[in-house]
This record gives C-alpha cells, sequence and structure tokens, in this order.
C-alpha cells in the first residue's frame, strides 16, 4: 500500500452528499434502481422482523435444542461429547497459537465461540461446559504461545488422531455397566451426525480422491479408464441416489451374514460420492505444477513415486487448500440428504420434532432454525479459511 | 567393446518397464474384475434369497399406484413403465424451466453484483451470500411446507388482479384454450419459425460479408414475433380463449393450476442455482480486462457496443464452462423432488422400488437415466464452447 496515490481534486473527495450523488443517484435510472432497492429491503427487513419477534414460536426450537445438536443420544452420556468437543478446543487454542500467531480477530472468535453459545437459552449443564470450552481453548492457547516450536509435532499428532478419539468416545467402548457403554449409531443423530458424516467422508475420501487424479493422469491405459469412468460416472448422478445405493445395493453385495449399519452406509456414500469431486479438484492442482518440476525432480534420480509424493502431491495440495474448503463446505450441506434415506441428522430430527403433535404447523421457526445453523457454519468456515489464506499465504507462494 | 554394451543393454524382464507397465494393468484388471465378481456372487446369492432374478420384465406390470403429475396419459392402470415416463418427463419440464429461469435470474443477479449503485450492488451481495451457504434441501423443504403450504385455503384465496390465484391447493394463472383456428395458427408459427432461421442465416452472412455487426439475435426473435402477431390477428377466430381460473368448491379450476410441489421445486432451485450463476457471470465479466473496455472506448464504440461486442463474447468464453456445471447440479438437484413430494423420475422410481422390491434394477435405470442427462447437456454445452472459443493461430 506504499504506492503513490493520486488524490482527486478536493471537490469530489468527500461529503456525504457526493458521495450519495456518486454510488445512488448517478443517474435516473440509478435513482429508480435505488428506490426500488430500498422499498425491497424496507419491506423485507419490516416482514422477517415482525415474524421473528412476535408471529414465530420459537419454544419448539428451544425445548427440542438437544435434539437438534445430538439427537436420541442418551443425556447421561453427554458430557463424552463434551469432553472430546474439550480436546478439539485445546488442539485449536493451541494450533491457533502456533500457526496463526498474528491472527488476534480469529482466534478470538474462535475461542470464544462457545462463549457465545453460551447466550443461547442452553440448560444449565451445557452452559457450564461451553464455559469450559473456552476455558480449555485459553489454556491451550497459553500453552501453544510459551513453546510454539517444541509443540507443532505433538499438535499435528493430536489433530490426527482426534477424530478417532472423538468416534471412540461417541460410541463408547464398555458394555452397558461399563465406564463408558456403547451407545449404537440408531441414536446418534443432530448437528452431531451431521458433523461425523461430513468429517468423516472428507477425511476417508481424500486418500481415494488422490488416487483418482493419479490414477486419471496416469500414463497406462487401463487405470486411466477405470479412473475416468468412476470420476465421471459418480459425477453424473445425485447423490440422492448413491444414499440409496448404499442403503438399498451395498448390503446384497455383502456375503450373507456380513451387515454393516445403516449410519456407516450412509459414510460410504459420502465417501465414494467426496472422492470423485475431490478427484478433480486434485487434478486441477496437478495439472498447475509446472513441467520443470518433474523435470527436475527426474533429473534429481527420484523415482516415479518419490517424485509425486515429495515434489509435486505437496505442491498440488497446497495450491487447492481454498477449493479443498468450498468443497468441505460443499459436503457438509449435502450430508442433508440422508434425512431423505431415514437418518436422523439435522433435517431428520427437524422432521421428528414436527411430528410432534404438539408442534404442528411450526414448520417456518423449525426449518429456518435449521437453515441458519447450516448457514453460519458455512459462512464462518469459508470467512475462516479466507482470512487464514491470507495470513497464512497459502495458495500463492 | 559391441558385445558388452549390449550385454548391459539388455535388462532382466522384472525391472523392464514397459513389461512392468503392462504386468502392472493386468493385475489392475484382474483385481478389479475379482472384486466385481465377489460382489456379482454375493448379489446373485442375496436375490435369490429374496427369491427374485434380474430382469426388467415387472417394468410391463400394473402400476397401480397414482401419479398427482402428468404431462402424458397414466392412469393406475398404467405400467411401471409409463410411470417412469411420466417420471422421465416431470424431470424433464422441471430442468428446462429451471435452467432457463435460473440463467435469467443469474445474469441479473452477476450484473447486479458489478452495478456502481452502492444499494444494488449490496443486495446482489447480501442474496448470492445468503443463498450459497444454505443447504438446498432444507431450503427446498422450508420453501415447501414453510411458504407454498402456508399459503391461504382455497376460500380465502389471495386473488391477484382477479386472476392470479394464491392457495395451498397451488397457483392458478390464466391459460389459453385452443380453438378451431388452433391448427392454422400452428402453422403460421412454424413458417414464422423457417422465416426466422433465414432471417438469421442471412444476417449471419451479411455480417461475415461486410464486417459489420448487426442485432442477430433481435431482428430473429423480431420476424418470428411480427409472424405470430399478424396470424393472430388475420385469422377468422382467435386461436387461443383466455380461461381464467375460479373458485370451485373447495377447489380452484380452470386456466393452469400449478401444483405448489411443482412451484416449490422449482423456484426453489431456480432462487439457489442463480446465486451460483450470479457469482459465475460475476467473474466472468471482471476477467474481461479494463483495457478491452478502454480501447473499445478509445474506438468510439458506445457503451451498448462496447458490452456487446467487446465485453460479452468475451466474458462468455469463461463463463461457459463453470456455468454448464451448474446447468448440471441443477438437473442433478432436481431429484430433490422427494423431499417436496413431486413425482419426478426419482421419487417415481422410488416408489416402484418399494411397491416391487426391484433395487438394483431401478436404481441403475435411475442412475442411468441422470447420467444421459449430463451426458446431453455435457455435449450441447461443449459444443456451443467450441463454438465461441479464441480461435488461434
Amino acid at each position: 500500500m506504499a504506492e503513490n496515490t493520486i488524490l482527486p481534486p478536493l471537490a469530489e473527495r468527500s461529503g456525504a452528499l457526493r458521495w450519495l450523488r456518486k454510488n445512488l443517484f448517478g443517474s435516473w435510472v440509478d435513482s429508480i434502481l435505488t428506490v426500488v432497492g430500498a422499498l425491497i429491503i424496507f419491506w423485507v427487513v419490516k416482514a422477517v422482523l415482525v415474524w421473528v419477534f412476535t408471529v414465530a414460536e420459537w419454544q419448539v426450537v428451544t425445548t427440542n435444542l438437544r435434539l437438534f445438536m445430538v439427537g436420541q443420544y442418551p443425556l447421561e452420556q453427554v458430557w463424552r461429547l463434551w469432553l472430546a468437543l474439550a480436546f478439539i478446543m485445546f488442539l485449536i487454542g493451541n494450533s491457533l497459537a502456533i500457526w496463526a500467531r498474528k491472527s488476534y480477530l480469529i482466534t478470538i472468535l474462535l475461542i470464544a465461540f462457545p462463549l457465545l453459545l453460551a447466550l443461547l437459552p442452553f440448560g444449565v449443564e451445557p452452559r457450564k461446559w461451553m464455559i469450559i470450552l473456552t476455558v480449555v481453548g485459553v489454556i491451550g492457547w497459553l500453552i501453544g504461545r510459551a513453546k510454539p516450536q517444541a509443540l507443532s509435532r505433538h499438535v499435528i499428532i493430536g489433530w490426527i488422531i482426534c477424530l478417532p478419539i472423538f468416534i471412540l468416545l461417541t460410541r463408547g467402548f464398555t458394555p452397558q455397566e461399563g465406564f463408558m457403554p456403547i451407545v449404537q449409531t440408531n441414536v446418534w443423530g443432530g448437528l452431531l451426525l451431521t458433523f461425523l458424516l461430513t468429517i468423516v467422508g472428507i477425511i476417508f475420501s481424500f486418500p481415494l480422491g488422490v488416487l483418482l487424479a493419479l490414477g486419471r493422469r496416469s500414463e497406462l491405459p487401463a487405470i486411466r479408464i477405470t479412473s475416468v469412468l468412476y470420476i465421471e460416472l459418480i459425477r453424473g448422478v445425485p447423490l440422492i441416489t448413491l444414499f440409496f445405493m448404499a442403503q438399498l445395493m451395498l448390503p446384497l453385495f455383502l456375503p450373507t451374514g456380513v451387515t454393516i449399519d445403516r449410519v456407516l452406509r450412509a459414510m460410504v456414500a459420502v465417501i465414494l460420492f467426496s472422492a470423485a469431486y475431490l478427484a478433480e479438484n486434485v487434478r486441477g492442482g496437478l495439472q498447475a505444477i509446472p513441467k520443470g518440476q518433474f523435470e527436475a525432480a527426474q533429473a534429481l534420480g527420484l523415482s516415479g513415486f518419490k517424485t509425486m509424493y515429495f515434489i509435486i502431491l505437496p505442491q498440488a495440495l497446497r495450491l487447492i487448500i481454498p477449493i479443498l474448503v468450498g468443497q468441505f463446505i460443499g459436503v457438509f450441506k449435502d450430508t442433508s440428504l440422508v434425512a431423505i434415506v431415514g437418518l436422523f441428522d439435522l433435517v431428520g430430527i427437524a422432521q421428528t420434532v414436527l411430528s410432534q403433535p404438539e408442534f404442528l404447523g411450526l414448520q417456518r421457526e423449525v426449518y429456518v432454525f435449521i437453515s441458519l445453523i447450516y448457514w453460519v457454519l458455512s459462512y464462518g468456515m469459508s470467512y475462516l479459511s479466507q482470512q487464514l489464506e491470507i495470513k497464512l499465504g497459502v495458495g500463492k507462494r | 567393446m559391441q558385445a558388452g554394451v549390449k550385454q548391459k543393454t539388455t535388462i532382466p524382464f522384472w525391472r523392464d518397464e514397459r513389461i512392468l507397465k503392462i504386468l502392472g494393468q493386468v493385475v489392475f484388471i484382474i483385481g478389479l474384475l475379482f472384486a466385481g465378481s465377489i460382489i456379482w456372487k454375493n448379489m446373485q446369492a442375496g436375490l435369490a434369497k429374496q427369491g427374485i432374478t434380474l430382469s426388467f420384465q415387472f417394468l410391463k406390470s400394473i402400476a397401480g399406484f397414482d401419479i398427482s403429475e402428468m404431462l402424458i396419459e397414466y392412469t393406475r392402470e398404467s405400467s411401471y413403465w409409463q410411470a417412469y415416463q411420466v417420471g422421465l418427463l416431470n424431470t424433464l419440464s422441471v430442468s428446462i424451466v429451471g435452467v432457463i429461469a435460473s440463467t435469467m435470474l443469474g445474469v441479473i443477479l452477476g450484473v447486479s453484483r458489478l452495478s456502481t449503485n452502492f444499494l444494488i450492488n449490496r443486495l446482489a451481495a447480501f442474496y448470492l451470500e445468503l443463498m450459497r451457504n444454505l443447504s438446498l434441501l432444507v431450503f427446498l423443504i422450508f420453501w415447501y411446507l414453510g411458504v407454498f403450504l402456508k399459503l391461504p385455503k382455497v376460500k380465502e384465496a389471495i386473488i391477484w388482479n382477479g386472476n392470479i390465484f394464491l392457495t395451498n391447493r397451488g397457483v392458478g394463472i390464466p391459460w389459453g384454450i385452443p380453438t378451431a383456428s388452433y391448427p392454422t395458427f400452428r402453422l403460421i408459427l412454424l413458417i414464422g419459425i423457417i422465416l426466422a432461421v433465414i432471417v438469421f442465416f442471412a444476417l449471419r452472412a451479411y455480417s461475415k460479408r461486410t464486417g459489420k455487426a448487426p442485432l442477430t439475435t433481435l431482428w430473429t426473435l423480431l420476424t418470428f414475433i411480427i409472424v405470430a402477431v399478424i396470424g393472430w390477428y388475420v385469422l377468422p377466430e382467435k386461436p387461443l380463449t383466455l380461461d381464467v381460473t375460479r373458485v370451485e368448491g373447495l377447489r380452484i379450476t380452470g386456466g393452469k393450476i400449478l401444483s405448489p410441489e411443482f412451484l416449490a421445486l422449482t423456484s426453489g432451485l431456480v432462487l439457489y442455482t442463480s446465486a451460483f450463476i450470479g457469482e459465475v457471470v460475476r467473474s466472468g465479466i471482471q476477467s474481461v480486462s479494463k483495457g478491452q473496455v478502454e480501447a473499445a472506448h478509445a474506438l468510439g464504440l458506445s457503451k451498448f457496443k462496447t458490452l456487446r461486442l467487446i465485453v460479452f463474447p468475451q466474458a462468455l468464453r469463461v463463463i461457459i464452462p463453470p456455468l454448464t456445471s451448474q446447468y448440471l447440479n441443477l438437473i442433478k438437484n432436481s431429484s430433490l423432488a422427494i423431499a417436496v413430494g413431486y413425482p419426478d423420475v426419482f421419487y417415481v422410481s422410488n416408489t416402484v422400488l418399494n411397491q416391487t422390491g426391484r433395487a438394483v434394477e431401478m436404481i441403475s435405470m435411475v442412475m442411468l437415466t441422470y447420467l444421459i442427462f449430463s451426458l446431453i447437456t455435457s455435449i450441447l454445452m461443449n459444443w456451443y464452447n467450441a463454438k465461441i472459443k479464441l480461435v488461434e493461430r
């Protein structure tokens, strides 16, 4: 920003009236558009405000908040989920202190997020946990700040084992009387299920997607054609058909006696789906790597595998991080389709809530609430990733 | 000396890259076939246990269920195959209406997003951010249950301008009913189309010969419209009479009744997809460098001509590929009709599946249907893309 900017003449530089004239009433067409736009804004905002504050009956949301968050997950076991969240919060605090030292706004937003949630009408118990989460986040941040170099390795390991830990805590591992009784997947629900489907889907589709992308660029026709067929087949059909396939056909494909539960089947569908799209994104990244990189690696005597693993893939993946975030958001939004095959994710829970006689006819409230959750999380993720990209210089170098 | 070199160049076959490559592929294919055969056998065994064998014969049996909306003849006594066709046509109609409407709205949004008018610009930006971060399924369900089904009952219908009826049983709009002279009118329309095509090619040839750029699309459309209007007034009897919706007891009849399912699905898809198309259009227009516009102005082209001859053709090249994928998304997303109860191909097939238990056949059929849709769309758009792309030396 150190360039010499040429200032406009004094007369054009300031003044609210001038701004209005330039930006809102430049010509008569502009003026009409402005007036129409202002009227639309006025009517919409008024209608929305009136509905939100006088018509809508929000108790359908407040009384079912726990259902929306975790579904039928047993109340006395919910502490396990909080524990898992606390672990993640600790890692977030650590990571922010190590890799995003100067992003104060993001740090504060992320760590204070549970506190903000506590302002919503949750019960006493969840609020207590939310405060604990923030405290854990702050502790993680302080620890990370004290020893950033020494910790970074541990934090990466922490992130890697984070998903297994989360699933282990959610599912439990002891029989009914034990310390952590097993909670069957059929009672997992709400936002918890949505998140698990998304995260498992993305993580497990990643290796498959990279392999498919490499396969599509392979010079061996058999592998190339198989990859192309797979990618185009999956990209050509709607996700919902894949969910139906996973629910109805997958059991047929397995040997008799082997059954996999419904949540797992949905996860398989998400993985298969996401891998095909990921493969195309990775291919885009691979194509952006200049040929010189391959040639240089070969000149150094690296084998084909080593060239890919040490030279090409790290650069290609770095290039497409922003696109990957976009895909993550896409998968997060798309997992809502599992409701159609009868799982109780956010949308499935919404349907159950609305089928209770005391909440009949409150579709608007429930679906506005669900939309809001999706919107805030999707927008939040894309905003965070944009900010982090700018701070970290990801994607350009 | 010579012999020594020769000996060194012969590599054992397990280190010969050419042989290894072929061997690798053979192993890969064998593995694939092996996995496929296991899956096939399991499926056969599983189906045998249910007492069915793979076959499409069941498509000929009587469906026995009703479909709320159809473009072709269909009754409970029709076959499953006919039910499938009804669904197919419904998907097509939603897709075609959706693609056209979302393109128009998307272009408006994209241009508004670049408007110098602060308010319009912000309004478009807000809309884009709002829609792009919603989950389409949730939005569609909300749009259907929360908006279209919450319209007043037939008795308290909102009547707009005396002829548009808004009710929770559907929206009624005036519609033309063909009269005796309609076949003649259709003939006139055909002549109009032929004339329009002639005008189109004549103008193109003129443009090639002289290097001028006439408003080809405008004149083509105008030719057609003029012929149609003349035909309308020349005929002794009006080819169409206007039929207005009216309330009859607990339902509305007459005119064209658009079901809430169709409206919710189509408009929901359009509102959602147009946000993405808006972004595509915006980035396409922005991709045209400022120098191009400045050069056009320097050459004395008017604002409109700059847009039409300089900015738009160049932006189009950037826009078409992502636009194609948005069209494909819209077509695939139309399968969410099942969430609002609109009988598209997926919904109908699912009903058939539930009745007959033919999961493998029906799911394959649906997947194939969408694959063919995607393929056709891709081919059309690629053809168009090839036509407009930059001709380089």
